[in-house]
């Protein structure tokens, strides 16, 4: 990149402007997040939930190396079976424990790294595969050329994988493939791209005759430098917001087929199985589905707030509208009073 | 292009032409996977006990041992001569969907009516009160529908808030005198014969699986709503409703909340098909004998037939919905075209 940009500004000033706007671009999200509250919990939330799963992986892996045996990171063994059944939520088990005696709150926790690793993995690959192929069948879609053939092809292919439900397809798919987590993933993986395509193409359709691009053809520049550095970075915003939003709507899905039975295995802990194994157990012993359920719901509800509001802040125009609305609330009045001069 | 009828015909025509490929696929690619994925399907159907030589008389009797593309010419074949095959224990599967289908479409559109009674107001207040507490309540209420996993809340719903108001819920729709009436809605066919006691219970045993259904895609409705009124409430006929004196209740719901319904009609139709996907749980759950518990059967009893037919209506009916919705759009806003 830098070899053909013999136009920018010298390197310590560039890296200098660069870190001014990055200030900025904090300092604005910061105002943003202060003005939006349910932004700022989900934001907080997202950061919550993302150190624990990285923790719990982490911690047992790295005592392993350095102590030379696991040490978990949960309070107990989540599969570890003992001989307090059913109890309610205490301080020694924050969430009680299940029917076998296991604290809920390990399993919760255990199961969060799969859950979340699938939210961001499954919905990551589709993101790739489908925003490519929508780049593709977008950007090169003339009729009667190589390309525009591609692109009829793409889009066909498209319209019959969103013409059903993508849960149903991805239960006949988990249910021929056979229960485990891999066949499920894949399940999710085969039917989730579909939306990203139709997202990227529309976006890319709308973008190509934007006034900048004509100019910059006109100016010259190759195909593949608008293609990179005009259009695609006007796909950035949408897609991250649809890909933050997303990823909870993979979690539910991902633990839909575990809870009907033909997703992850009994003993992986997964809070769509736990909300399965413990349906009957509602009225005796609530917290056990209740517990798995207000995990989903949290990790989801995190998501969606913080994705909702990520279309603010990544949006200049709505960016600057929400700041500016920040400021009298925000500000002491001194400095309100200055900005305005 | 125009507005004329003519036009709309052609219109129609052509997206009804567009269905064809679409459906092909959809069998194509459900059949490859019940077909291919699955190593010795007669195994599973003839049972743990079975022995050899019934499992290769099966294997035989349902053409297994042919080539693949054999089977699925044999099977298109069939499908186009409207045998849509039976399932590994006999049952044609044409009737078993045709009969489950009318109790998913009751319970869609029982859903679809909650979303509109209560997710339009909710989204009217939202727009009216942009930025301050209303808004936000609003907001966490739909995205709390939108966390919550289908499942979850037809699980607590059925086990836990229904018994606790006396509402029928699990299992209990079957015990309804089933009605022989020409729609095969219970409601509906109740209230043709009269029977407004059969149709108040019928109701009863609806109000729970539906709202479990609703209560999930309650968001969409409010944030369609909530974003068109947005656009709505600044413009000058707005303006001038209000200084004619209006009451606020006839400016928000007459004046302003018909000109942003347009949006929110659309997308009442493209939600068919989540909802859909959403009766395959729902259904299991309440033990409601629509076509979502079908599909669930079919497809974890590796009825292949069964399996292959549900996905052919679903797709079918997620494609006819967003065609409708496009005529209502259409309809509703008179700059639109046929094209």
């Amino acid at each position: 990149m830098a070899t053909n940009e013999s136009a920018s500004p010298p390197p310590s000033k560039r890296s200098k402007t660069r870190a001014t706007a990055l200030r900025e671009l904090l300092r604005g999200l910061f105002r943003i997040l202060r003005a939006n509250p349910l932004t700022l919990i989900g934001f907080i939330l997202v950061v919550i939930i993302s150190v624990t799963a990285t923790l719990v992986v982490l911690v047992p892996a790295v005592t392993q190396v350095v102590l030379g045996h696991p040490v978990l990171f949960t309070p107990y063994d989540p599969n570890g079976l003992s001989t307090a059944y059913g109890q309610a939520p205490s301080g020694s088990h924050w969430l009680g424990t299940d029917n076998l005696g296991r604290d809920m709150f390990s399993r919760i926790l255990a199961a969060l790294p799969l859950d979340l690793a699938i939210g961001f993995g499954i919905a990551g690959f589709a993101l790739l595969v489908g925003s490519g192929l929508g780049l593709v069948a977008g950007y090169w879609d003339n009729p009667r050329t190589f390309g525009g053939v591609v692109s009829v092809i793409i889009m066909r292919v498209t319209d019959i994988f969103l013409a059903f439900p993508s849960l149903v397809l991805a239960l006949a798919i988990a249910a021929s493939l056979g229960r485990g987590t891999v066949p499920s993933m894949l399940a999710v993986l085969l039917t989730w791209w579909p939306y990203y395509v139709r997202l990227t193409r529309g976006e890319v359709l709308a973008i190509k005759h934007q006034p900048y691009v004509v100019a910059a053809r006109a100016a010259g520049t190759s195909e593949t430098r608008i293609l990179f550095r005009h259009v695609f970075r006007n796909l950035i915003e949408p897609l991250l917001v649809y890909y933050t939003l997303d990823i909870g709507t993979v979690i539910v899905t991902f633990s839909t087929i575990s809870f009907v039975g033909i997703g992850v295995p009994l003993d992986v802990p997964e809070w769509g199985t736990m909300v399965e194994s413990y349906e009957r157990f509602l009225l005796t012993l609530p917290w056990t589905v209740l517990s798995a359920g207000a995990a989903i719901f949290v990790t989801v509800l995190a998501f969606s707030l913080f994705g909702d509001g990520l279309r603010d802040i990544l949006d200049p125009r709505s960016r600057r509208a929400l700041v500016q609305a920040a400021i009298p609330s925000t500000l002491p009045a001194k400095a309100f009073v200055a900005a305005e001069a | 292009m125009g507005r004329n009828k003519s036009d709309l015909i052609v219109f129609v025509g052509k997206r009804l032409v567009q269905l064809l490929p679409v459906v092909l696929g959809v069998i194509v690619i459900t059949f490859f996977f019940t077909h291919v994925a699955v190593q010795n399907p007669c195994a599973i159907w003839a049972g743990p006990h079975a022995t050899q030589d019934q499992i290769q008389a099966c294997i035989v009797r349902f053409g297994l041992d042919r080539p693949l593309p054999e089977q699925f010419w044999r099977y298109m074949a069939n499908l186009l001569s409207g045998d849509w095959g039976a399932s590994p224990r006999g049952v044609p599967v044409l009737l078993s969907i045709s009969s489950a289908f009318p109790a998913t479409l009751e319970l869609v559109l029982a859903a679809l009516l909650i979303m509109v009674a209560i997710g339009i107001p909710l989204g009217v207040v939202a727009a009216n009160g942009a930025g301050r507490w209303a808004d936000h309540l609003v907001r966490t209420f739909y995205l709390s529908g939108w966390a919550t996993p289908t499942y979850l809340g037809g699980v607590v719903l059925a086990i836990a808030i229904g018994p606790a108001l006396g509402l029928p819920t699990k299992g209990d729709f079957t015990s309804t005198p089933p009605f022989n009436g020409p729609t095969h809605m219970s409601v509906l066919d109740a209230l043709l014969h009269l029977n407004f006691a059969a149709a108040g219970d019928a109701v009863l045993h609806l109000i729970l699986p539906a709202s479990a259904l609703a209560f999930l895609n309650l968001g969409i409705a409010t944030r369609m709503t909530r974003t068109s009124m947005l656009e709505v409430l600044p413009l000058d006929f707005v303006k001038t409703a209000r200084m004619k004196g209006l009451s606020e209740f006839l400016v928000l719901y007459k004046h302003a909340l018909r000109n942003s319904l347009i949006s929110t009609t659309t997308i009442l139709g493209i939600t068919a098909g989540v909802l859909l996907s959403g009766t395959v749980v729902i259904e299991n759950i309440f033990q409601w004998p629509g076509i979502g518990a079908y599909a669930f059967d079919a497809i974890t009893g590796y009825n292949f037939n069964g399996t292959i037919a549900v996905v052919i209506v679903f797709a079918i009916v997620v494609v006819m919905s967003n065609l409708i919705s496009d005529i209502l759009y259409g309809i509703l806003d008179p700059r639109v075209e046929w094209r």
